[in-house]
């Protein structure tokens, strides 16, 4: 470990914390529908919009028909992207000839790109004609962001409104993230990331002669306006195979900083936003707080891993310095590659600057605890703030059976409805993550698609499960996904979306209907450290319990295993 | 009832987000970057003698004793012999892949041995003085396309070329160290030499 790589984790935490209420403020004022400056310019179109969908924005929607809103958006979203595949080969914007992606793969990356997942099993360069990735992929970046802002919103609402039937308007809420964060941020990024030498460009590729005389094809295409949206949406689709450890899509130490700032931007914004809303920034502090504790641990128990070498490669005499090269590029190194794994799982981003497959066992396993405990530090936009809510429920829950008194946060009284839909949301996702694991490493098409063996190929399809249900999209790229990865991954990604986004908004509409309840001395705060202790132990706990048989299997024995020289 | 009402919102509205985000924003942004920033937005490119030589963020293969080597690369391509199977293809840009060896794999062992062995023989000198073998010389890179490598494995390779081309060791040192790019504000990145900057050099160097 170095001192310039602490610096980096340093400087990038200060960074997160700067923008985190510039950005907040920005974020309500869009949202709520107040002045800003990009709505003189936008404003007009946004109005023609709801025009022609026929949208009246001052309408609002209880939570059951925003619900059905997302979801009828959503299906739509699923059968354009599922058609623009299958008919890529007779469609323009096609240099490469590509060939129609076939019915599983297509259905696996559709239901990839529609929950803000973007599990790839496709490889990029060799798969999408350039259509594909802007009119599929580049648009379901977008959106799928868009929903996840606009959910968040909707379910802050909740808690900030009192004795309301409606948490707002889905459509609205869509529109007005696109227009004024997405869309003008990624104008900005492209520029940005094309200067420091990303392509854009709708070549499909170059034939070069190298140096030493060889011919060497160089795919390329328009690769920034991804990329941007990519990173700022939580998406994490790369527009190459490699993703974001590709030069083309990561050309330096710069770009790859910027690239991690804004997996957290959006999400370590809405934060304070919430607090806003409810009225006290110092609630949406207090997530924040949680938050950092729980990605310090991360990036300090990954960093440290990687920056030792592999022993059984030190065993022939190389070299240790430099860490754990394997599956990493020079320009990063360990610590960025470090610091890119813990943010990339911390939010549902899941783009990758170094391979996770060949991180160390105890290394490999940070990104897939981060995932495991529901991507809620920061998380992704709009899913990490919702998916932490659902946690301190579940806190000031325990807290009011400690002292019998009925739950409230924020004034609100948690009652046994909320209960029960936060633990159906909490419980889903283990269930996809354990259960499907547990099927795929007994069952021959499952087994088949490992590329490694020994208690390394089960944390591969552990990881899998745990990204795909996580809606995170990173992987132990070993894995060469067959049909039947690609149908239960596909599934996994719907029931982690979905089996959380209807509970949450079903919370949401139960808390805006109640009466806020004035503080009294009994009265648990929830902005204070207990909270945040408590807050976090609750992450900690309900995760550790659920998952640490699988771990043990898995990284720990791994582990135990390299220690003590052996290879699989 | 609710059904057909959000059934119009939903189609337009998605409609109208396809093609502002999936046609205007990308298509406006290659028009955009094509004019401010023409020579990054075509990748990069280096031409030489009317020649596309590569990208100077890409990395190519190198294996003469001559030229610096880059890092090991997984990539795969096209075996031309039957087009039907894969083989071994280090830096093929046109389907980046890494490894992703697990670090318990026997494989990642057994080419890690290789690759050393193969160090060892073709730098026999830099052997005798002593010198460590680089980690980054014996891994495979993420991408498979990594165009840098670290100081250490460069100087590791300086006795080599500089006997391969009949050039004073001290002189490729210096143009070793000239090359170094140092992190950004002094920690921000790793210091690495681009391989294909560094070959070019010396090939202007020789003449």
């Amino acid at each position: 470990m170095s001192i310039s790589g602490w610096a980096t984790i340093a400087v990038f935490l200060i960074c997160v914390i700067a923008m985190t209420r510039p950005l907040g403020g920005y974020l309500k004022r869009v949202l709520e529908g107040e002045r800003h400056f990009l709505a003189y310019g936008l404003g007009p179109i946004e109005r023609v919009f709801y025009r022609l969908a026929g949208v009246c924005p001052r309408e609002e929607h209880s939570w059951s028909q925003y619900a059905f809103a997302v979801l009828a958006f959503k299906v739509l979203c699923f059968l354009a992207v599922y058609a623009l595949l299958r008919l890529q080969a007779q469609l323009p914007l096609n240099p490469t000839g590509m060939s129609a992606v076939a019915p599983d793969l297509a259905y696996n990356t559709a239901m990839s790109f529609v929950t803000n997942t973007n599990w790839q099993s496709y490889s990029g360069e060799t798969t999408m004609s350039h259509l594909s990735q802007m009119l599929a992929l580049t648009v379901q970046n977008f959106v799928s962001a868009a929903a996840g802002i606009a959910i968040a919103a909707a379910v802050i609402r909740g808690f900030s409104r009192r004795s309301a039937a409606a948490i707002g308007n889905f459509w609205v809420d869509l529109v007005r993230a696109t227009f004024y964060v997405l869309l003008p941020a990624c104008v900005i990024l492209t520029l940005f990331f094309v200067a420091q030498g990303v392509p854009q460009t709708l070549l499909g590729s170059v034939q070069a002669s190298t140096l030493e005389g060889a011919r060497q094809t160089i795919a390329l295409g328009p690769v920034a306006s991804q990329e941007a949206i990519k990173m700022l949406g939580t998406n994490g689709g790369g527009f190459f195979n490699t993703n974001s450890a590709h030069p083309f899509e990561n050309p330096n130490a710069l770009t790859n900083f910027f690239q991690m700032l804004c997996i957290f931007a959006i999400g370590a914004g809405l934060t304070n936003m919430f607090g806003r809303m409810v009225g006290k920034e110092k609630q949406g502090w207090a997530i924040f707080s949680a938050m950092t504790a729980l990605f310090l641990v991360g990036v300090s128990v990954l960093y440290w891993s990687e920056a030792h070498a592999n022993p059984l490669l030190t065993a022939l005499g190389v070299d240790p310095s430099l860490g754990n090269m394997e599956g990493k590029e020079a320009r990063f190194g360990v610590a960025a590659s470090a610091l890119f794994a813990t943010v990339t799982t911390d939010a549902s981003c899941g783009a990758v600057n170094a391979m996770h497959e060949s991180f160390l066992p105890l290394g490999g396993m940070v990104p897939l605890i981060n995932m495991m405990l529901g991507e809620v530090i920061f998380g992704g936009v709009g899913a990490g703030l919702y998916g932490f809510i659902l946690f301190a429920i579940i806190a000031v829950f325990m807290a009011g059976l400690m002292v019998g008194r009925t739950p409230e946060y924020l004034g609100k009284k948690i009652e046994s409805r909320e209960i029960k839909m936060t633990m159906l949301a909490v419980l889903c996702l283990p269930l996809v993550m354990l259960g499907f694991t547990a099927v795929a490493v007994v069952v021959k098409p499952g087994l088949s698609a490992l590329s490694a063996s020994g208690p390394h190929g089960f944390t591969e399809a552990l990881y899998a499960y745990t990204s795909a249900a996580a809606n995170n999209g990173s992987a132990f790229s070993g894995l060469t996904a067959n049909s039947f990865w690609n149908a239960t991954l596909g599934l996994g990604m719907m029931i982690g979306r979905f089996f959380v986004i209807v509970p949450v908004l079903a919370i949401a509409g139960a808390m805006a209907a109640k009466k806020v309840a004035a503080p009294t001395p009994g009265t648990f705060p929830t902005d204070n450290g207990l909270f945040i202790g408590l807050v976090t132990g609750v992450i900690l706990i309900v995760g550790g319990l659920t998952f640490l048989p699988a771990l043990a299997l898995g990284p720990i024995v791994e582990h135990l295993e390299m220690l003590h020289g052996s290879a699989f | 009832m609710t059904i057909m009402r959000q059934m119009r919102p939903a189609l337009t509205i998605f409609l109208l987000l396809s093609v502002l985000t999936g046609l205007v924003y990308p298509l406006g942004m290659t028009g955009l970057a094509g004019l401010l920033f023409p020579q990054q937005a075509g990748g990069s490119l280096i031409r030489s003698e009317g020649k596309t030589v590569g990208s100077v963020l890409i990395g190519q293969n190198f294996s003469r004793p001559g030229y610096f080597h880059g890092r090991p690369s997984a990539t795969m391509g096209s075996d031309p012999a039957d087009a039907s199977k894969t083989i071994a293809a280090p830096y093929n840009a046109a389907a980046s892949v890494g490894s992703n060896a697990s670090p318990t794999s026997r494989a990642l062992v057994e080419r890690v041995a290789a690759a050393v062995a193969q160090l060892k023989a073709e730098n026999p000198e830099a052997v005798a003085a002593g010198e460590h073998i680089p980690m980054d010389l014996v891994t495979t890179s993420a991408s498979g396309l990594d165009p840098d490598i670290s100081p250490d494995a460069a100087f590791f390779q300086v006795r080599r070329v500089a006997q391969a081309r009949r050039l004073p060791e001290s002189e490729v040192h210096q143009l070793v160290e000239n090359l170094i790019q140092s992190p950004l504000m002094g920690w921000l990145g790793e210091p690495h030499v681009n391989v294909l900057q560094l070959n070019m050099a010396l090939d202007t160097l020789h003449r």
